[in-house]
C-alpha cells in the first residue's frame, strides 16, 4: 500500500495524493470500527442493557399506578395537608373492587407495605370487606368503617408518594432516608436504618483485606523482583497457582482448615496449645482470612511489575552518595513503588467491595456485605426496587474507583514508557 | 544478581533475611490451604480431618457415579467451551479493530469493553436475571453461554491486544505488497504470529467461565448447574469428602491451564529474545 502512495506522489500533484491518503485512512478507520462493532452490540445486549435495566428498576414505580389508577388521578391535585375529598374515596373504592376482580391487590399492597408497614393489611382487609353494591353513606364512611386507617393522612400520602411513574423511594431507602408525611426527607427510623451500617461494614472489610494484602504482598513482590529471574519465575508459581485455582476450591479449603473440627483446630489441640476449639470461621476473622487469600495475587502482581521497573542504579547512586540503606529504601525505593501500591490496593479494594461468594460461605450473619443483600432482595424477598437501588450505589462506588485506577495505571504506563 | 552481592552491612542482611522469612510464610499461606484439602479426597473415612483413617478412592467413585456431579461437569465443559469459542471470535475481531482504530473515543470504548471484569458479579447477575427472564433466557444454556461470553471477552481483548501491540505491522504490509489479499495475509502471516496470544486468551476465557458461579447461581435452572454451582450448594449444606474430590478435579484443570499458559509465555519470551 505504502509503495502505491509513493509512486502516486511522483506522477500526480500533491493535493489528490493527500485526499487519497485521507480517504484510504477513512476506509481503514471504518473497517476497524466494523471489527469492534459486533462486540459492542453483543455487550449492549448481554451487559450494558441488563445493567441499565437494573438501574431503571431502582427508580421505576408503576405498580400502584397500574392497580389504583383512578385513586392516583383523584389524588393528583390533593395538597396533602388534610384528608383528601370524597372523590378520592370513591375512586379508591372503585379501584379496589376492580383490582379484587383482576386479582392485582397484592401487587399494590406489596409496594405500599415497603413505604408504610402494615399497609398490606389495610389494603387486603379493605378488598375483602368492601361490598360490590353501593352502601348507604359516603365512600369515606364506608372505607373508614372497614379500616380506620383510611381516616389517617399518612395512609393517603403513602399512596400519593407511590403514584409513580418514577420514585426516589428505593434510592433514599438504600441511604437510610425516608420522606415523611410532609414530604421532607428525614432519617429512617432506627429499626429500618440498616444500610449505612452495611456500607460501613462493606468498606471496613474491604479496607482490612486491602491492608492485609499490602502487608503480606509487599515483601513477596520485593523478593520476586529482586531475585534472579530463574528463581523468581519458580517462586511465581506459588502466586499464580492460587490465582488460577477455583474460588470455590479455595473457599472450601479454608472451611476445611478452620472449622471447629478442622485441620488447624485439631493440630492446635494435638499440640496442647488449646483445649477448646477456637472459633475461626463463620465470623469476621474467617471472612478476612479467606478474602485475603483470594485477593493477594491481585496485590502481588501489580506490585511486582512496578518494582521490576525500578532500576537498581538508583539505589546504587543513593548508596554512593552516602545514604544509609534504610534512607535509600525509604526515600528512593519506596516512592517509586507508590504507583504500584496504589494500583494494587485499588484493584484489591474494588474487587473486595463486590464480594459475594466468600462472605456468603465463610461469614456469619454480621459479616455479609452489600452484594449479599442485593442477592437476597432479588431472589428471596423479591424487593427488586431496593435490590436495584443498593446495586446502583455499589456500581457508582465501583465506577468511581475504577476511574481513579484507570488514571493511575495510565500514568504508570506513561512514566514507564519514558524510562525505557 | 548484583543486589545480593551488595548486601554488605548487617542491617541489610537482617532486612533481606526478614524478607525471605516473611515471604516464605506468605507462600505457605497461599499454597497450604490448597494442598491441605487434596489428601482428604483420598480418605476412606467420611470426616474431613487428619490423620486419615485409610486411603481409598470411594469419593472419586461417588463423584463419577453421581448423576448430579457428572451432569455438573458436563455443563461446565459445554458452557466453558461454547463461551470460549464465542468470546474468541468477538474478542479477536475487536482487538484487531481496536489496534487500527484511531479516535479520541478509543479510551472510552476500551473502558466499556473491559468493564465486565470490574463490575461486581452480583450486579451483572441481577441485571441479567431481570433482563433475560422475560425473553426466556434464564434456565437455558444459551443464556449462560451469552453471559459467560460477556465476562470472558475482556480477557481475550487484553491478551490478543497485547500480542498485536508487539506485532510488526510491516509484516502485514509486506504480505500485501507481495499480492496477498487481506484475508490471506491474515491467515498466513498475522494468524501464525498472534497464535500464542490467541491461545492465552482462550485459556483465560475458559478459566473465567469454568470458575464463574454468581451468574450461574441466579440464572441456571436445575438442569444447567455447573461444577462450581454444585460445590456452592455442597459447601452450604454439608461438606462431604466428595466435594474435596471435585475440588481436586477442578484444581487439576487449573494446573493444566496454568502450565499451558507458562509454556506459551516462555515460548513467547524465547521468540522475543531470538528476534
Amino acid at each position: 500500500m505504502t509503495t502505491a502512495y509513493l509512486t502516486g506522489a511522483n506522477t500526480q500533484t500533491e493535493v489528490p495524493l493527500k485526499r487519497r491518503l485521507r480517504r484510504a485512512e477513512r476506509t481503514r478507520q471504518v473497517k476497524a470500527l466494523a471489527l469492534v462493532a459486533p462486540l459492542l452490540v453483543f455487550l449492549l445486549f448481554t451487559f450494558a442493557g441488563p445493567i441499565a435495566g437494573m438501574l431503571w428498576r431502582a427508580v421505576d414505580d408503576r405498580e400502584v399506578r397500574q392497580v389504583l389508577p383512578q385513586t392516583i388521578a383523584a389524588l393528583a391535585d390533593w395538597d396533602g395537608k388534610d384528608l383528601p375529598d370524597e372523590k378520592a374515596y370513591s375512586a379508591l373504592a372503585s379501584d379496589v373492587l376492580a383490582a379484587r376482580a383482576a386479582g392485582t391487590i397484592a401487587i399494590a399492597a406489596k409496594r405500599l407495605n415497603y413505604a408504610l408497614n402494615g399497609f398490606r393489611t389495610i389494603l387486603t382487609s379493605t378488598a375483602r370487606n368492601l361490598k360490590a353494591a353501593p352502601e348507604p353513606g359516603t365512600a369515606k364512611e364506608t372505607l373508614s368503617k372497614i379500616n380506620p386507617a383510611w381516616r389517617e393522612r399518612a395512609t393517603w400520602t403513602t399512596i400519593k408518594d407511590a403514584s409513580g411513574p418514577i420514585t426516589g423511594f428505593y434510592l433514599l431507602a438504600a441511604l437510610d432516608l425516608v420522606q415523611n408525611v410532609d414530604g421532607a426527607i428525614v432519617a429512617a427510623p432506627p429499626d429500618q436504618a440498616i444500610y449505612r451500617s452495611l456500607f460501613v461494614r462493606t468498606f471496613v472489610i474491604s479496607l482490612s483485606v486491602t491492608v492485609l494484602c499490602l502487608i503480606l504482598g509487599f515483601p513477596v513482590a520485593y523478593l520476586l523482583a529482586t531475585l534472579p529471574q530463574g528463581k523468581s519465575n519458580l517462586l511465581m508459581i506459588f502466586v499464580l497457582l492460587p490465582f488460577w485455582t477455583s474460588l470455590l476450591v479455595r473457599t472450601c479449603a479454608w472451611i476445611v482448615l478452620l472449622q471447629s473440627k478442622g485441620v488447624v483446630n485439631d493440630s492446635l489441640h494435638w499440640l496442647g496449645i488449646i483445649d477448646e476449639p477456637l472459633r475461626l470461621i463463620y465470623n469476621r476473622f474467617g471472612v478476612c482470612v479467606a478474602m485475603t487469600h483470594v485477593l493477594l495475587p491481585f496485590m502481588i502482581l501489580p506490585l511486582y511489575s512496578s518494582m521490576k521497573a525500578i532500576s537498581p542504579a538508583y539505589l546504587r547512586a543513593a548508596a554512593s552518595l552516602g545514604a544509609p540503606p534504610v534512607t535509600a529504601f525509604l526515600r528512593i525505593y519506596l516512592p517509586q513503588t507508590l504507583p504500584g501500591i496504589g494500583a494494587g490496593s485499588l484493584l484489591v479494594f474494588i474487587l473486595a467491595l463486590g464480594y459475594y461468594i466468600t462472605p456468603a460461605l465463610v461469614g456469619g450473619a454480621a459479616d455479609q456485605m452489600i452484594s449479599y443483600f442485593i442477592a437476597l432482595y432479588t431472589t428471596d424477598t423479591a424487593n427488586w426496587g431496593l435490590a436495584s437501588a443498593l446495586g446502583a450505589v455499589l456500581l457508582l462506588a465501583t465506577i468511581l474507583l475504577a476511574l481513579v485506577y484507570g488514571k493511575l495505571v495510565q500514568g504508570q504506563q506513561v512514566t514507564g514508557g519514558m524510562k525505557n | 544478581m548484583s543486589d545480593n552481592s551488595a548486601l554488605r552491612t548487617p542491617s541489610q542482611r537482617i532486612a533481606w533475611t526478614a524478607t525471605i522469612v516473611v515471604s516464605t510464610l506468605v507462600f505457605v499461606f497461599l499454597i497450604a490451604p490448597i494442598l491441605a484439602i487434596m489428601p482428604l479426597s483420598f480418605s476412606s473415612g467420611s470426616y474431613l480431618t487428619y490423620p486419615l483413617p485409610g486411603l481409598s478412592l470411594r469419593w472419586y467413585e461417588d463423584f463419577i457415579t453421581s448423576p448430579r456431579w457428572m451432569n455438573a461437569l458436563k455443563n461446565s465443559v459445554i458452557i466453558g467451551v461454547a463461551s470460549t469459542a464465542l468470546s474468541m471470535v468477538l474478542g479477536t475481531l475487536a482487538a484487531l479493530g481496536l489496534a487500527q482504530w484511531k479516535s479520541r473515543f478509543k479510551p472510552l470504548v476500551l473502558a466499556f469493553v473491559l468493564s465486565p471484569v470490574v463490575v461486581p458479579g452480583v450486579i451483572t447477575a441481577v441485571g441479567l436475571y431481570f433482563f433475560f427472564a422475560p425473553i426466556g433466557l434464564t434456565g437455558s444454556y444459551l443464556g449462560l453461554i451469552l453471559a459467560h461470553t460477556a465476562l470472558a471477552t475482556p480477557f481475550v481483548v487484553i491478551t490478543v491486544g497485547a500480542t498485536l501491540q508487539s506485532f510488526d505491522t510491516n509484516l502485514a504490509r509486506a504480505a500485501a505488497s507481495l499480492g496477498a489479499s487481506p484475508l490471506e495475509a491474515f491467515r498466513r502471516v498475522i494468524l501464525p504470529l498472534i497464535l500464542p496470544g490467541l491461545a492465552s486468551g482462550a485459556l483465560f476465557a475458559f478459566a473465567t467461565s469454568f470458575d464463574e458461579v454468581v451468574i450461574v447461581l441466579f440464572m441456571a435452572g436445575p438442569e444447567q448447574r455447573t461444577l462450581p454451582r454444585e460445590m456452592f450448594s455442597g459447601i452450604r449444606e454439608n461438606i462431604s469428602p466428595t466435594i474435596t474430590a471435585a475440588a481436586l478435579i477442578l484444581t487439576s484443570v487449573s494446573v493444566i491451564l496454568l502450565a499451558t499458559m507458562e509454556a506459551l509465555r516462555r515460548r513467547n519470551e524465547r521468540l522475543k529474545a531470538g528476534g
